[in-house]
Order: C-alpha cells, then sequence, then structure tokens
C-alpha cells in the first residue's frame, strides 16, 4: 500500500493525487521571515512528515496553511487554489489541525468537546455527528470511559486523543498533527503513533510535524526537513532516514542532538 | 415599618431583580465570548419599552428606521464584498437579512394598524425590529476590531451607549411613556396583593433562564458560545468564527434586553435615558458574580433588586446612591479573595 518505493525526485512526486499543494509559501512576523518559499505536497491517503529543529517555522507553516496566520504563496487544498486561506473555510473543506497545544475546551466535558469538532459540518446540514462520535470512541476507548469527564482534568496522554478525536469528528480529508507527541510519556507516543497509522490505513491523509523525527520517518511516506523557514532536504521518508546528515542531526545521540546540518 | 409593607418592597425588589438577573446574564455572556462591555445594554430596555409605546400611540416606530440604515451599511459591507468574491448566494443572503427583511418590516408598520393589533403581536414586532440591531452592532462596530484590547472595546462601547442615548431622545421625545399592563389581572395572598404583571415578569423571566440553560448545554451552537468564551483559538479551529460568536451573542443580549423593555414598560415610566440606569443595576450584579459566573450575577440582581425597594423605603433620595455603593464592598471582596489575572493579549 505505501508509495515508499518511489526513487528520491526533487518534489514529492509519490503523492499522485495531490491532497494539499503549497507553493512559494512565505510568513513574515513584522521584518523577519519566519518561512521563504515552502513547498510542500501531501498525496491523497499518505503521511507526509516535516522535521526540523525549534523554531524552524514548522507551527508557523501549519498555521498559515490554516488560515490562522497570514501568509503569501500558493495553497491548494482538494483541488481548488485559496488565494488567502481562511480558517472556517478551510475547517469546511475538510482541513483540521491539531494544535501543539491542544486548545481543548477545558471546562467542557469530553464528549462536548467531540461534538464540538463536528460543529463546521453541523452548520453545513450534515447531522451525522453521532454516529462519528461512535467511530471515534471505537479507536479510543479511553475517551468513552471518560465522556461525562471536564476535558481540563485529564492527563497529558489522554488530553492529546481528545484533541485527535475533536479533529476526527469533523471527518477531515488532511488532518494536520503539530508535534502530537510533545511532553508525553514514551509508551504514550507509541500508543499517538500507532493511531497515526491507523487512521492512514482507514484514508485519511495526514501532515505530521514533529520533533521526534525518529518516529516520524517509521511512520511517514515521504519527509521534508525544514530549517530556519527553508525546506533544506526532502525525500522519501525512508530515505532520509540513511541519510548521514538527518541521522547525525536529528537521529544520532537518542535524538536530542539537534544542531544546524553541517554541509 | 410592618410585615405588609415589607411584602409589598420585597415583591417590588424580586420583580425588578428578576429583570436585573436577565441583564446581568446577558452582560456575562457578551463579557465571556467577546470581552465587550455592553454599556447600552440599557438602551436595548429602553429602545424595547418605547418602541411598544410608540407602536400603542399609532405612530410608526422611529426606531425602524434605524433598523434600516444599519442594515443597510450592513449590506454596503458584507453584501459588496461577498460580490466581489463572486459569491452570488452569500450576497443574497446578506442582503436579504439586513436589506429586504428592514424594508419588508417598514411595509407592515406602515401598512397594519400597528395601534390596535393585540399586545402580543405588538410585542413581537417590537422585538422583530430591536433585536436584530445587535447583531448588526455587533457587525459594524466591533467585528473589526474584534481582537482590540478590552479597554478600547470598552470605549467604543461607551460611545455607542451615548449615541443610542441621544438617538433615543430624537426617536421618542423627552417624555416618559407607560404602556398597559400585559393582564389587569390581581390577587391577593395574605396581605399581599400580587398584580398580573408581577407574575409576567417573574414568568418570563424563570422561562428565559431555563431556555438560556437548556440552549448552552443542550444545543451545538449554544456550546460553540461557551467554548469561544473558554478557548477561542480552539473555537476558531473548529470553524466556530469570532464573527458568528460575537453576531449570535449579541442577538441574545439584545432579544433579553428589548424583552425586559417590553416586561418592564407596564411597571416604571420608561424614558429615552432611563435605559442606562436600569443596565448599569444589571452591570452591578454581573460585576458581583466577577462577570464570569452566571449563578451568582443572578443572585447578586436579586438581592440588588431587593437592597433598592428597601433603600427606596428608608432613603428614597439615596436610593441609587446605595445601590451604586454595594459595588464598593464587593470590588474590595473580589480583589482580596481573587488572584489577579493579567489580560492575555
Amino acid at each position: 500500500m505505501t508509495q515508499q518505493t518511489q526513487a528520491s525526485a526533487p518534489s514529492n512526486a509519490s503523492a499522485k493525487n495531490p491532497v494539499l499543494e503549497v507553493k512559494e509559501l512565505c510568513v513574515s512576523y513584522g521584518k523577519v521571515e519566519a518561512l521563504t518559499n515552502a513547498s510542500i505536497t501531501v498525496g491523497e491517503g499518505q503521511i507526509v512528515t516535516v522535521i526540523g529543529p525549534n523554531g524552524a517555522g514548522k507551527t508557523t507553516m501549519l498555521s498559515a496553511i490554516m488560515g490562522v496566520l497570514g501568509s503569501r504563496g500558493q495553497v491548494a487544498f482538494d483541488g481548488s487554489l485559496e488565494v488567502v486561506p481562511e480558517v472556517e473555510r478551510m475547517v469546511a473543506r475538510g482541513m483540521t489541525l491539531v494544535p501543539e497545544k491542544r486548545e481543548l475546551f477545558g471546562e467542557m466535558s469530553v464528549e462536548d468537546n467531540l461534538v464540538l469538532g463536528a460543529f463546521q459540518r453541523y452548520r453545513m446540514g450534515k447531522r451525522d455527528h453521532a454516529q462519528t462520535l461512535e467511530e471515534v470512541y471505537a479507536l479510543f476507548p479511553r475517551l468513552k470511559e471518560r465522556r461525562d469527564q471536564h476535558a481540563g482534568t485529564m492527563s497529558g496522554g489522554e488530553r492529546q486523543m481528545l484533541a485527535v478525536g475533536r479533529a476526527l469528528m469533523a471527518k477531515p480529508k488532511l488532518l494536520m498533527l503539530d508535534e502530537p507527541s510533545l511532553g508525553l510519556a514514551p509508551l504514550i507516543v507509541r500508543e499517538i503513533f500507532r493511531i497515526i497509522s491507523e487512521l492512514r490505513r482507514r484514508g485519511v491523509s495526514i501532515l505530521l510535524v514533529e520533533q521526534n523525527a525518529r518516529a516520524a520517518l517509521q511512520v511517514a511516506d515521504y519527509a521534508y526537513v525544514l530549517e530556519t523557514g527553508q525546506i533544506a532536504m526532502q525525500g522519501p521518508a525512508h530515505e532520509l532516514a540513511d541519510d548521514p546528515r538527518v541521522i547525525e542531526a536529528y537521529l544520532g545521540f537518542g535524538g536530542k542532538h539537534q544542531a544546524m546540518l553541517s554541509t | 415599618m410592618d410585615m405588609s409593607i415589607a411584602l409589598i418592597l420585597g415583591q417590588d425588589g424580586i420583580t425588578n431583580g428578576a429583570i436585573y438577573a436577565l441583564l446581568a446574564l446577558a452582560l456575562v455572556l457578551v463579557f465571556a465570548v467577546t470581552r465587550v462591555i455592553f454599556i447600552q445594554q440599557g438602551e436595548f430596555v429602553a429602545y424595547g419599552a418605547l418602541t411598544l409605546a410608540m407602536m400603542q400611540s399609532g405612530a410608526t416606530p422611529a426606531t425602524v428606521w434605524l433598523l434600516v440604515a444599519m442594515g443597510g451599511l450592513v449590506t454596503a459591507f458584507d453584501g459588496l464584498k461577498a460580490l466581489k468574491a463572486g459569491q452570488m448566494q452569500r450576497a443574497g443572503m446578506v442582503a436579504g437579512w439586513n436589506l429586504a427583511y428592514p424594508l419588508a418590516l417598514v411595509a407592515v408598520l406602515s401598512a397594519l394598524p400597528v395601534n390596535e393589533l393585540p399586545l402580543v403581536l405588538q410585542v413581537v414586532l417590537t422585538l422583530a425590529i430591536v433585536v436584530p440591531m445587535g447583531p448588526m452592532m455587533y457587525r459594524l462596530m466591533y467585528q473589526p476590531i474584534a481582537s482590540a484590547p478590552v479597554l478600547i472595546l470598552l470605549i467604543v462601547s461607551v460611545a455607542l451607549h451615548i449615541a443610542m442615548v441621544g438617538l433615543g431622545l430624537l426617536f421618542f421625545g423627552a417624555e416618559g411613556h407607560r404602556t398597559p399592563a400585559f393582564s389587569e389581572l390581581s390577587f391577593d395572598l395574605g396581605p399581599l396583593m400580587v398584580t398580573g404583571q408581577t407574575i409576567w415578569v417573574l414568568v418570563v423571566s424563570v422561562l428565559l433562564i431555563v431556555a438560556l440553560y437548556q440552549f448552552f448545554e443542550r444545543t451545538l451552537y449554544g456550546k460553540a458560545l461557551r467554548a469561544t468564551a473558554i478557548n477561542r483559538v480552539g473555537a476558531q479551529l473548529m470553524g466556530i468564527s469570532p464573527a458568528l460568536a460575537g453576531k449570535l451573542t449579541f442577538f441574545l443580549a439584545a432579544f433579553i434586553g428589548a424583552l425586559s423593555g417590553v416586561l418592564i414598560a407596564p411597571i416604571t415610566t420608561i424614558y429615552y435615558d432611563t435605559g442606562f440606569l436600569i443596565g448599569l443595576k444589571g452591570f452591578v450584579a454581573a460585576i458581583i458574580g466577577g462577570l464570569a459566573s452566571y449563578p451568582i450575577a443572578a443572585l447578586g440582581a436579586i438581592a440588588v433588586g431587593l437592597l433598592e425597594a428597601f433603600a427606596s423605603f428608608w432613603a428614597s433620595a439615596y436610593k441609587e446612591v446605595i445601590v451604586f455603593t454595594l459595588i464598593i464592598p464587593v470590588l474590595l471582596w473580589r480583589s482580596l479573595t481573587s488572584h489577579h489575572v493579567e489580560e492575555e493579549e
């Protein structure tokens, strides 16, 4: 099923039907350019990962694609071009972002949090959230056990599951995950990545931003390395995982060594 | 003071307190969702009461022209924007709600003998005129600066309050009005004579509070407003736009304000500027609840109503002073018991 057998190409050639095509995206904070001409492609049913050190612009890129941040460049999603991405519209068209800080509704129950994930579908007249809810509970039985608990009282791992589950309530065509493993215990990280693979098996396209490069490259089809706001390297994930520069910068020494690439 | 006077004052206090409770809930809601301090809540009360009074005197309520003007502006901004973006359907929706609807209301008002209509229809027409001004006001005045600091939003509220009072004088004149009671019914409860209007106020208030509770607990739109109040960014990522939440909130607040006005118009004489004092008492109650707690705000409102009633008996010249002085110990107590939270920007 995986499409990682393609030879290394200058772009994500393995993406046959691109769900997301970003071309020359630029974001500036005042005079500082946080993202420069970043171009990435996510194919249908693919897991594409963007790895890179802290402050490289990974979160900025996701926010710009989602329309939370203003940007210049082209974002084509699901076959049509967005001149200026606008959050509400992107959600309506099937894009969801699980942000790094989760952004849950802490004083509301787990179930209310989940149901709100289907808000945009509900607004467009698709009243199937009860069924979607059961599907999400099937994927995360833990959330079903805690359905009446306040989201704010849950553990870090449960909160991440809730954030992912809430995003899935929108039945997204493209799920964007920002550092889903950040701050979680290794066992829970493994569980999160198991779920990411499971979601791909169900046909959800995923754009995964991670500092945990080892785990991300294991699960992804294609990978980009983002450094100081620019795409420094890209290729099929298994090839990048064998690349000595990536090994030195992101995988060696238990993945803790995150110095700049010395080329 | 004997028992019967105390009972009469108590009845007065609870009746007014119920109205203050509604206004306080609206204030807390508006602040939680949009961070706007809704000073002009009181003007919606006065507009509701006086629009009804004007209708009963046989004139076309001038407030409908304000609605036409506001709707025209909204159409000019949003309709043209949608046209430019090629979203014909959206442009049609905008023009329908903001242009066609107010004009249709004008047509209905001039075609019907409004002063001969049954009271319930007059009330419905009053709400139909005044309530849509809420979301339009949000669209025109707050949406463009939705992320501004609380202080800027407050300044806008003060400006709108002053503008609305001025327009109120223009629309309704300087004289006060009192509308006939909803029912002439009254009965004796021991030494106490309970009037029909008191029953109306209490029943409608309780029903409205229950309905609001159900709305926020059970419906997805209600939950979306709560979610926006809890976490703006998270709500936005669910596709709940701040603009939608703001307009919905202002719709509810305007509805509560206008309905309160209609309810108390038979009890008190309402002038063009009476709304401010009424709104301010709701505000005192909302402050008691820290602009955050609905139940405490509602209880605070009843306390404000009772305090006002008894103060007007013992020291009627100072009754407003006494009510507003209440805010000082409350603020003192709140500042001693709660931690100061820096405004997030």
